[in-house]
């Protein structure tokens, strides 16, 4: 079944605001094997200018990954989420995240495509703080795979 | 700064995906399963996508000297990284040339990681701002 094309342009209300910890700045960079101070040490960080500990650039997928849940799971979609994988992924920055950052979510979907037999989905996050400060923007492309690849 | 960047390559385990399936809330049964993994076609348990992206990120703040200098970065997933449960685990090799440095100081990144000698991303570009 193909994605419903009226979901195209359709944002959602902003998420529930998301806390930023340095912990979890921390356990992000120690799992992504990346040493650099200003991930880990709010001294290091306040020195390049920031309050707290900064979050490594592919981070703020954390975040967007759980609110943009809400668009692939809506029935209405008519997407079959044991045959989605991710397709592409973009950031863009205004600045890097920072512990203490409290950030609210607003997704959006900006294309449904078809191509070969597999649908594909770009939905758009704008992440910014509860003040309404943007920080990043990610935008996430889906691929629904064919009935005929899925095993 | 030099056209070519110096290659980074990152060692990546079993170990690696748990932690990051972990860190990253993406518990996708793909990233630990071999059961699962091979059941929906997959050659075996294959990195997060996104893992794999945060590595290359990593080369990027490495050559940029600075952990905030991503001003836009982007991938295309091409295709799987495997890794094997040994101790070894698998490698991704990541590269890069300057595209172009603009007026206003940005400088503009073409990437690419390969596994195994196969391109795993397409369209990797990154824009750093030098501090």
């Amino acid at each position: 079944m193909p994605l419903d094309p009226s979901f195209v342009g359709r944002s959602w209300p902003p998420s529930e605001p998301y806390l930023v910890g340095r912990e979890k700045i921390r356990e992000f960079a120690r799992a992504i094997g990346a040493p650099d101070p200003e991930y880990h040490d709010p001294e290091a960080a306040r020195a390049i200018g920031y309050a707290d500990v900064v979050a490594p650039p592919t981070f703020p997928i954390v975040i967007t990954m759980t609110t943009s849940h809400q668009i692939v799971t809506d029935p209405a979609l008519g997407m079959d989420y044991t045959r989605v994988v991710h397709g592409d992924q973009r950031f863009k920055y205004t600045r890097p995240v920072v512990a203490g950052d409290e950030l609210v979510c607003v997704n959006s979907v900006e294309e449904i495509t078809q191509r070969g037999g597999h649908d594909f989905l770009t939905t758009r996050t704008e992440v910014t703080t509860v003040g309404g400060e943007h920080v990043v923007t990610a935008w996430s492309k889906l691929v629904q795979r064919g009935e005929a690849d899925a095993a | 700064m030099s056209d070519a960047l110096e290659t980074q390559t990152f060692q990546v385990t079993r170990a690696d995906l748990i932690r990051y399936c972990g860190a990253s809330g993406d518990f996708n049964v793909i990233h630990w399963s071999e059961r699962l993994a091979t059941k929906v076609g997959l050659p075996g348990v294959i990195a997060h996508g996104m893992y794999t992206m945060a590595l290359v990120g990593r080369a990027v703040t490495r050559w940029a000297g600075a952990p905030d200098a991503v001003v836009e970065f982007s991938v295309r997933f091409s295709r799987p990284v495997p890794v094997p449960d040994t101790d070894e685990g698998t490698e991704v090799v990541v590269s890069g040339v300057i595209k172009e440095v603009t007026d206003d100081g940005l400088t503009k990144l073409n990437l690419t990681a390969t596994c195994n000698g196969d391109k795993v991303l397409s369209l990797a570009q990154a824009t750093i701002r030098k501090r």
